[in-house]
């Protein structure tokens, strides 16, 4: 399935994106293959039951007590950053965070711009918006170099390629670079990758990285990652640019570790990842390499709107593991693309509200089963299905209301109102609720054969012929003539 | 009125929960076992080769002659040593006719190209281990630049056993990094790697194809 270019697209198709990616098998199978691999992975590294509730527990109360702290934490952070010599940047939108990333290139005279994996970045159209002034934006990570070298968008948090099987990246290779000759071959699809960007590596007057975790008490930035990109983008340009949402930061240095294991545990059924990368500044003057200047952009895009809630606060707890994605049957059925989204899956459907608004998302709250395995795998404990119910409560809503989320009301329909007033008042008076029920057994054969979406894949919903109610005085009446 | 300050200012506004900080006294399952290094290195080298890392178990004197050794099986013609450390002085004094030994000595914008292109390995010491996750934690400096361990596709890591904790709890508490940390530490448990292409494992996706740590027992003097 081929996505625009746009990290975001019309909420309204959601719909058909989701028909057209069911109807596709080696999208299925991909995402199938993938989900069940995860799974498998992820359980295989939480063998004591017990051990992982504790975990998740603790992963909770740090979260928790870190968002609690927030501004307190942000404005520490900003001063012990400051302090270790990192410039700190504020954005309250995606155009003010490339403005300022815009800027800090253009005063570097910067060409190129390496991207170690930053969803953030995914998420502000970063690539978009240096393209636009001419700079280039390359993708650095293996999975996300492939994706920007077929025009597309990740379909996954943590795994950006996941939708591709290695033929399509073989013939992607072999037409999109130059003199690669079409192999299948995992190691020698990775050894081309290696090589095009290795180049880049040492060409590059920047390099972008977003952050995992970033310590209030010791002003520090920590990655992690597998590959080594991510390493690469933050050592060897001059100039090194991280870009973070404002909930991830947490208090002190020992709320890593706890995170840390429930994220790479998590994510893709590692012990632990190749590399963590803890930065707290910049290249000291004896040093012989590492950036000579380092920026951190705190990016609000509607978090603000999520804390001002104490339910939806949970949604800032996540850590970006991708758990609830790899576990979620409606995502393993419509994959990433579907979503439309930079955040697909459950995570994707509780967070997007808050950065585009309920307006073009409200349907994307709606793709849920409310099964609750989301949750029941969430390694910091965000009750994903409940805020699901909240979304979709706040979509349905009468009155746009100035503090609540923006959007609020925009799915509501009058005539589902009615119906559910009409519902109500029903079933609050037993004598209409007796009436009724007589009513609809009696004209039964009036109901329509087109019920909407249900009659799309299911037979009509009848009425039955006689009550329950009635069916249960007769067997009575019958009892007692008996007796 | 900033964006900083209206951001700040937003979240100020929203209602005030209180939550307690967290508990971060319990301890793991390695840390039982902390008094005895001899559970802690053998799980440190397990989870180790787990991940695909080479693990020489050697001794103090005999670590250089099997560094050389061991680059000459590899077929490293070029290996990075810092400068002024005791180890990569060692190395010096053996004057081996191969690999040759390059130093660190000039910043990474002086001779990139050859960095990049013109190195086979490189070798560090670790600062200390983890035996939990198989961590190698660095701390590069001056005399060990960041880049060593990782431009260069073959890294050697000397390791002292006797620095191996039971996790990075212990690490972070022992070697008091709360107070401070310098500009750059790492952990790392492997070659570089990726799944990304079908979930098929593949080494050496940007970093070192190979990782080989030479572990200095303490218990294993020359006669």
């Amino acid at each position: 399935m081929k996505t625009s270019p746009l990290s975001y697209m019309p909420g309204a198709q959601f719909g058909s994106r989701s028909s057209a990616a069911v109807a596709d098998p080696s999208l299925r199978s991909a995402f199938r293959g993938a989900m069940d691999f995860l799974q498998a992975k992820r359980l295989a590294q939480f063998p004591d039951a017990l051990e992982l509730e504790n975990l998740r527990l603790k992963g909770e109360a740090i979260r928790r007590y870190s968002l609690s702290r927030l501004p307190d934490l942000l404005e520490e952070l900003e001063r012990k950053l400051t302090a270790n010599g990192i410039v700190v940047h504020w954005a309250e939108t995606p155009d003010d965070a490339n403005r300022i990333m815009l800027d800090i290139a253009q005063r570097h005279g910067a060409r190129l711009i390496i991207k170690g994996k930053s969803m953030v970045s995914e998420e502000v159209g970063f690539n978009h918006a240096m393209e636009a002034a001419g700079i280039e934006a390359l993708e650095s990570d293996m999975g996300e170099f492939i994706v920007q070298l077929a025009g597309e968008a990740p379909s996954h948090i943590i795994m950006p390629a996941i939708h591709k099987t290695r033929q399509q990246i073989g013939q992607l290779f072999h037409e999109k670079l130059p003199g690669v000759p079409y192999t299948e071959n995992v190691d020698e699809l990775i050894r081309i990758g290696r090589k095009v960007l290795r180049g880049k590596f040492a060409e590059a007057d920047i390099g972008l990285s977003g952050v995992n975790f970033a310590v209030a008490e010791t002003g520090t930035l920590c990655l992690v990652e597998n590959e080594g990109n991510g390493r690469m983008c933050t050592t060897v340009p001059r100039v090194h640019i991280a870009i973070t949402g404002i909930e991830k930061v947490v208090e002190k240095l020992e709320h890593v570790p706890p995170l840390y294991t429930l994220l790479t545990r998590s994510a893709t059924g590692q012990p632990v990842t190749t590399y963590l990368n803890l930065i707290s500044g910049p290249r000291k003057p004896n040093e012989k390499d590492g950036p000579d200047e380092i920026h951190l952009i705190l990016l609000d895009n509607g978090r603000t709107n999520a804390y001002a809630d104490e339910q939806l606060r949970t949604t800032l707890q996540c850590i970006r593991c991708g758990a609830c994605m790899n576990h979620c049957p409606v995502y393993a059925r419509i994959g990433g693309h579907a979503y439309g989204t930079t955040y697909p899956g459950p995570i994707g459907a509780i967070i997007s509200p808050h950065l585009l608004g309920l307006k073009a998302t409200h349907n994307l709250v709606t793709a849920s089963s409310l099964c609750g395995a989301c949750s029941e795998v969430c390694p910091v404990r965000i009750p994903i299905p409940d805020l699901l119910i909240r979304l979709r409560a706040e979509a349905q809503a009468g009155s746009e209301s100035a503090t609540a989320i923006q959007g609020r009301g925009s799915a509501h329909s009058t005539l589902m109102t009615a119906i559910w007033r009409g519902w109500a008042l029903m079933y609050g008076r037993p004598a209409i609720y007796r009436c009724a029920t007589w009513l609809m057994s009696r004209f039964r054969a009036l109901v329509p054969r087109s019920q909407g979406g249900w009659t799309s894949c299911r037979t009509p919903l009848k009425p039955a012929p006689r009550r329950l109610r009635d069916l249960l005085a007769q067997k009575n009446s019958g009892a007692k003539s008996r007796a | 009125m900033s964006a900083r300050d209206r951001i700040l200012a937003r979240l100020r506004a929203a209602p005030v929960i209180a939550v307690a900080a967290p508990a971060m006294s319990e301890t793991s399952e390695c840390s039982e076992h902390a008094a005895d290094s001899s559970v802690l290195v053998k799980r440190f080298a397990d989870a180790m080769t787990a991940a695909r890392t080479e693990i020489h178990f050697t001794d103090d004197a005999a670590w250089p002659n099997l560094l050389l050794r061991l680059a000459k099986e590899k077929k490293v013609n070029s290996l990075l040593i810092g400068t002024g450390t005791a180890h990569g002085d060692r190395l010096t004094a053996l004057h081996p006719d191969s690999p040759r030994l390059l130093n660190y000595a000039r910043p990474v914008s002086a001779w990139k190209s050859e960095l990049f292109d013109g190195v086979d390995a490189g070798f560090t010491s670790a600062r200390g281990g983890i035996a939990e996750t198989g961590s190698l934690v660095l701390w590069p400096d001056e005399r060990e630049p960041r880049l060593m361990s990782l431009v260069p596709p073959i890294h050697f890591v000397l390791l002292d056993a006797a620095t191996i904790q039971p996790d990075l709890q212990t690490v972070m508490a022992t070697q008091g990094w709360g107070r401070g940390l310098p500009t750059n530490v790492l952990l790392i448990s492997g070659p570089s790697k990726t799944a990304d292409i079908q979930q098929t494992l593949a080494y050496g996706a940007h970093g070192p194809k190979e990782l080989i740590v030479l572990l200095v027992m303490p218990g294993l003097s020359q006669p």
